[in-house]
């Protein structure tokens, strides 16, 4: 059937809600308006306001009281506008959700799954443009998801609630749009692998989340050339999914990791040191890296699209490690 | 405090009471009601549940000194707001609270060995939750306020009149997880009461840096209804916990409670307040004894017999001695359980440090124990 990212999520929800009454909604402007990104249009009137619970304007608030609820054997979905705004909830995400399950011996689950909105690319400047997630990635004791296709973004959210652990998923805003098939039976998928998007033997590209269309579309573009790229989707930055990066590296022995955060300190960092660590030998070049330039996000729209990764700049990035091989 | 010509707002200087420092009663017929049916014997209990809180704290600083913990954090003085407020709950409702607590940890039935296990570090939690429904202590300032709230939602989501009690100091009313806690109880009239026992200080700040004003002016801002209450007055206490209640289970909404009450003791273990407390304001406060009023009240009633307090310390004695010997019981955590419970299921970055230290261990003659 016809869907797309946005309709998915929602799918996803309504699956949920409907399929356990101890799932709820809240966030900022989730039911009567639908949502800032329109993902919960039209769940208000289907659930009512105490399942999808608009909130005052106080992350730390919801991000907390999402906390307690689920302690007290709730499920809930917990919206925050967008990951820049979450840095308002840092403590309860970092020291206390994250935590809790270690502090109490065990004995205190936070089932709760906090949906976040992120990246760039639609020109809203800076603090509403960040892409955070490899931050979150740091953090032991959440699990941080990043649904690029139609079937994540209607599959994961499920798995999700049936983790007794706090859950990120982190929906890229430029994927709301996107449309295309999904099979009418799409359920729940894994939150554990990566997937190959795209089978080559000459690089491999590693993504996840809003850059994989960008990664794909760069691979296309190599192919004509002649280069075949291998398109890892890390789909799941928390545990990291070693194996595979491991099998393409193993398969390709170049890589470029593709991250729209920032490169320093970065996500795209740990998974260049883990093949340096566990495949130095399958290298044949330096592993090379595409980011955001580090700064804060642009307004103006050809300095944004210049900070962020370009098929340009992914397709440069492969002739240096191609070229570097031989 | 008050500027010229400007007039304190008359709810704030209301402090209700009900036990004076001397043991007197103090009539105030709206609030004696609620403990109506608090009879001499009844008050005896709540004397007695404050003389082994207060012997069960004095036991574990002891333990503290002698090297059995690594830090305890005293409730000395606070007796009458912990014991008068947990009292007042009923088993199904929930309690968020600070490191402080165990005052209230008590009256929920917690073992005696295991209000100290956190503390000697044999266990990220000393109690299970679930079975007296108290959340393991909250070390970041004022997040459980939170926590309660979100808990209290629940509660009404499920159409139950069980309720939600979040415990924090005056410090942590400068915090924005408390107000926030308030905007959104507030906001959906969640089942939760915030009990704000202020004891003067914030280690070693002063309540007068948190607030120019009593404490509980500020809820009704918030649109919560607050009660301000000697917090070294069980039965005030009691009763003001009673009122919350009444409206949390009645559907209306959360409440605000300021038990104004002192640390008599150290922020923790590790503080040495001598660096910055006035001895006066110590001593004023001492003579405002929980304990000391109440057992001048039984006297009066001829109820406070030899007999009565001989029972009483010989309880508070066993208690002491049952904490001393379940700490001395707690066994070392092995070595292995550091990588438990960070996640609920299999992780492959714990288990690739799991392997690596085992094999770490297996080098170390006895390091596999």
């Amino acid at each position: 059937m016809k869907t797309t990212y946005r309709e998915a999520i929602r799918a996803a929800m309504r699956e949920a809600l409907l399929g356990d009454e101890r799932v709820f909604l809240m966030g900022e402007d989730v039911g009567r308006y639908g949502g800032c990104f329109a993902v919960s249009l039209g769940l208000l009137e289907e659930f009512g306001p105490e399942r999808i619970r608009d909130t005052p304007l106080s992350e730390s608030g919801f991000v907390g009281a999402g906390i307690g609820a689920a302690l007290g054997g709730m499920r809930p979905i917990v919206e925050i506008m967008t990951v820049n705004f979450s840095l308002l909830a840092l403590d309860q995400l970092v020291n206390n959700a994250a935590t809790l399950l270690h502090m109490s011996g065990g004995q205190f689950n936070v089932p709760v799954v906090f949906r976040l909105t992120t990246g760039a690319g639609r020109q809203l400047a800076a603090q509403h443009s960040h892409s955070l997630e490899g931050w979150y990635a740091h953090i032991p004791g959440l699990r941080i998801l990043t649904p690029a296709t139609l079937e994540d973004a209607r599959g994961m959210l499920g798995t999700a609630l049936e983790d007794p652990d706090p859950v990120l998923i982190f929906e890229h805003g430029s994927l709301y749009n996107v449309p295309g098939e999904i099979a009418d039976d799409a359920g729940l998928v894994n939150i554990d692998k990566a997937a190959v998007r795209r089978a080559g033997a000459d690089v491999a590209l590693i993504t996840y989340g809003g850059t994989l269309p960008v990664v794909l579309e760069s691979a296309d573009r190599l192919a004509a050339e002649g280069i075949e790229a291998e398109v890892v989707d890390l789909r799941v930055l928390r545990p990291l999914d070693d194996a595979a990066l491991l099998a393409a590296v193993a398969k390709t022995h170049r890589a470029v990791v593709v991250d729209e955060g920032w490169r320093s300190g970065s996500l795209s960092a740990e998974i260049s040191a883990r093949i340096t660590e566990q495949a130095f030998f399958d290298l044949d070049a330096p592993v090379g890296r595409v980011c955001s330039a580090e700064v804060p996000v642009p307004y103006a729209r050809h300095l944004e699209l210049a900070a962020l990764p370009s098929v340009e700049r992914v397709v440069e990035a492969v002739h240096k490690v191609v070229g570097a091989g031989g | 405090m008050t500027a010229p010509g400007e007039k304190a707002h008359p709810e704030e200087a209301k402090l209700l009471q009900l036990l004076d420092a001397d043991g007197r009663r103090v009539p105030d017929p709206e609030l004696e009601r609620w403990v109506e049916d608090v009879s001499t014997d009844q008050l005896g209990a709540l004397y007695e549940d404050m003389a082994i809180a207060r012997r069960i704290d004095v036991e574990a600083t002891a333990l503290q000194r002698q090297g059995e913990l690594g830090l305890w954090p005293p409730l000395l003085g606070q007796e009458a707001s912990q014991i008068g407020s947990a009292r007042a709950l009923r088993e199904d409702d929930f309690v968020f609270s600070s490191y402080r607590e165990n005052g209230v940890a008590y009256c929920r039935g917690v073992g005696f060995e295991d209000i100290l296990r956190v503390w000697r570090g044999n266990s990220g939690s000393g109690w299970d939750p679930y079975s007296i429904n108290m959340a393991t202590p909250q070390i970041i300032i004022g997040a459980q306020t939170l926590h309660a709230t979100g808990y209290a939602l629940g509660c009404q989501q499920d159409g139950v009149d069980s309720a939600a009690i979040a415990y924090f100091g005056d410090g942590a009313t400068s915090e924005g997880d408390v107000n926030e806690a308030m905007v959104f109880a507030a906001s959906f009239q969640a089942p939760v009461i915030f009990f704000c026992q202020n004891n003067q200080w914030a280690i070693s700040e002063p309540v007068g840096l948190q607030a120019r004003r009593p404490i509980a002016g500020r809820a009704p801002g918030f649109g919560i209804p607050s009660l301000r209450v000697d917090g070294n007055d069980v039965l005030a206490v009691l009763a003001a916990t009673r009122i919350a209640l009444d409206r949390a289970r009645s559907g209306g909404g959360p409440t605000f409670i300021e038990a104004v009450t002192y640390r008599v003791g150290p922020h923790t273990t590790s503080d040495d307040p001598t660096r910055y407390e006035d001895s006066n304001q110590r001593e004023d406060w001492v003579r405002r004894d929980p304990l000391a009023r109440v057992e001048a009240h039984l006297a009066a009633a001829g109820f406070f017999s030899d007999g009565f307090r001989d029972g009483v310390k010989a309880k508070a004695d066993d208690a002491a001695a049952r904490l001393r010997a379940g700490c001395h019981s707690l066994k070392d955590p092995e070595p292995m359980t550091v990588f438990e419970h960070v996640y609920s299921s299999p992780h492959p970055a714990l288990e690739r440090q799991r392997a690596r230290y085992t094999q770490y261990l297996a080098t170390i003659e006895g390091g596999n124990r």
